[in-house]
């Protein structure tokens, strides 16, 4: 883990450096939260308001997570990390983890925005949102980092990624959407059970089949 | 040829799609060897070269690094490469990036061992700023340094001449005659037959993905007649 570690540790000075993904980020986030609160009725704006942020998460979300892999595409040093003496899965696990912290700080301002914005009562039970998004978090970031990594080889991966992912995200997308539903709500947790199991176990699956299979994927 | 195989390659091509890149490469590089490889762009001395540092996987024959097929995390540990990019950040600092390839490969002096290689290239003064201001020489400088701070017994370069000035050329050159000195395996792709050959103990033609002419260590006279001979029997 030790690897990952220094992998994560160079791509968060990078962007505190460059501050290109959060704050391109959050201004693809905010534009798109604008659109959607000058085209809804604003008596059912409050209702739509998770489904409006899961859709505001995923596609702002797409723009970014390719980023963490195109830092490394510029003189070549993917390469440079490909000759390391480390487990590949790694690599993996570096970039959905700096993909999560950087994800989930876009996310924090993305619920601020939505109450702030939609009225959206998205801080009536912080603990059971916060729960909501960190799972709907780690699923995006593990399915989005993985095929981000074969997306980025490509001519046309800003179109690419999108068509790659989105099939797949549906479950989660669904899941989140649900589950916020109900604890913004005033539902409890035990309420959203169902969606939240089908959350972590997305969340499982692709976190442990990125690791796994990252070493296959990367080679050429 | 001198001891055991660095590299043994039997039968080994290499296609990307359609377009076949190298074909039926039967190759061995023995330890110490210093292997220049000439041929023309498009020839396939980059893949080779790719497909030694475990890069990428051959699509048919053997090919075997330091005995192993498909390197592993050991035996990437004792290969540096020198390609035509450095693999460097530019946003990082030169030191910067030593250090975290340094930890990468888990050096226990990177500090010490940092300094002393940004000594070694003449860039200890220059070790602070982003490598996105540095010049081509003083990349290619840095590169040679990231390349060699795990002190690989394998050591492959591609095109590590381009866009160098003389003097910075000359300084290449040496540092390359020094691993070779020091019994380290060297492969450099050049197109610079001078260079190449000062540098080298056997030299290849690799022409359309095949390795055309192996001839120990010609005089640049007899490299420049059989390269002209095989580009122009092909041409033809």
């Amino acid at each position: 883990m030790s690897a990952a570690w220094r992998i994560l540790h160079k791509d968060l000075v990078l962007e505190l450096r460059t501050r290109e993904a959060l704050s391109g980020l959050i201004v693809l986030m905010l534009l798109i939260l604008l659109t959607f609160t000058f085209a809804m009725d604003p008596e059912g704006a409050g209702e739509a308001a998770p489904a409006v942020q899961w859709v505001t998460f995923v596609f702002a979300g797409l723009m970014a997570i390719q980023r963490a892999f195109l830092l490394e595409r510029e003189n070549g040093a993917w390469y440079g990390l490909l000759l390391c003496p480390i487990d590949r899965g790694a690599i993996f696990v570096a970039k959905m983890a700096s993909n999560v912290i950087v994800l989930g700080l876009a996310q924090l301002v993305l619920v601020a925005l939505l109450a702030l914005l939609l009225g959206a009562p998205a801080l009536a039970a912080p603990a059971a949102v916060l729960l909501v998004n960190f799972l709907g978090l780690i699923g995006f970031a593990a399915l989005a980092t993985l095929f981000a990594a074969i997306s980025v080889r490509l001519r046309a991966r800003e179109m690419m990624l999108p068509l790659l992912v989105l099939p797949l995200l549906v479950p989660l997308v669904i899941c989140a959407v649900e589950a916020s539903r109900v604890v913004m709500n005033g539902g409890s947790l035990a309420s959203a059970g169902a969606w939240l199991r089908v959350l972590a176990t997305f969340d499982v699956i692709f976190s442990v089949a990125g690791w796994m299979i990252f070493e296959q994927l990367v080679q050429e | 040829m001198s001891g055991a195989a660095v590299i043994a390659a039997a039968d080994v091509s290499k296609a990307f799609g359609r377009s076949v890149v190298l074909r039926d490469v039967t190759l061995r590089i023995g330890v110490g060897e210093a292997v220049a490889v000439f041929g023309p762009n498009g020839a396939g001395k980059s893949t080779m070269l790719r497909l030694f540092a475990g890069l990428m996987a051959p699509s048919g024959g053997r090919l075997r690094t330091f005995g192993v097929a498909g390197p592993d995390a050991t035996v990437r540990r004792r290969i540096g490469l020198v390609a035509h990019q450095s693999f460097l950040y530019p946003d990082l600092t030169a030191r910067e990036n030593l250090l975290f390839y340094a930890r990468m490969f888990d050096l226990p002096d990177a500090v010490e061992r940092v300094r002393l290689w940004l000594d070694r290239v003449a860039l200890a003064e220059a070790g602070a700023r982003p490598v996105r201001l540095f010049s081509r020489g003083m990349e290619q400088r840095l590169a040679l340094a990231r390349a060699l701070i795990h002190d690989p017994a394998l050591v492959l370069l591609d095109e590590p001449w381009t866009g160098l000035d003389a003097a910075s050329a000359d300084w290449l050159a040496e540092r390359l005659c020094e691993l070779r000195d020091r019994g380290r395996t060297v492969v450099v792709a050049t197109h610079d037959f001078e260079r190449g050959l000062g540098v080298a103990t056997r030299a290849l033609i690799v022409h359309r993905g095949r390795v055309a002419w192996d001839g120990g260590l010609p005089t640049v006279a007899t490299l420049e007649e059989a390269y002209r001979r095989i580009t122009e029997a092909a041409a033809a």
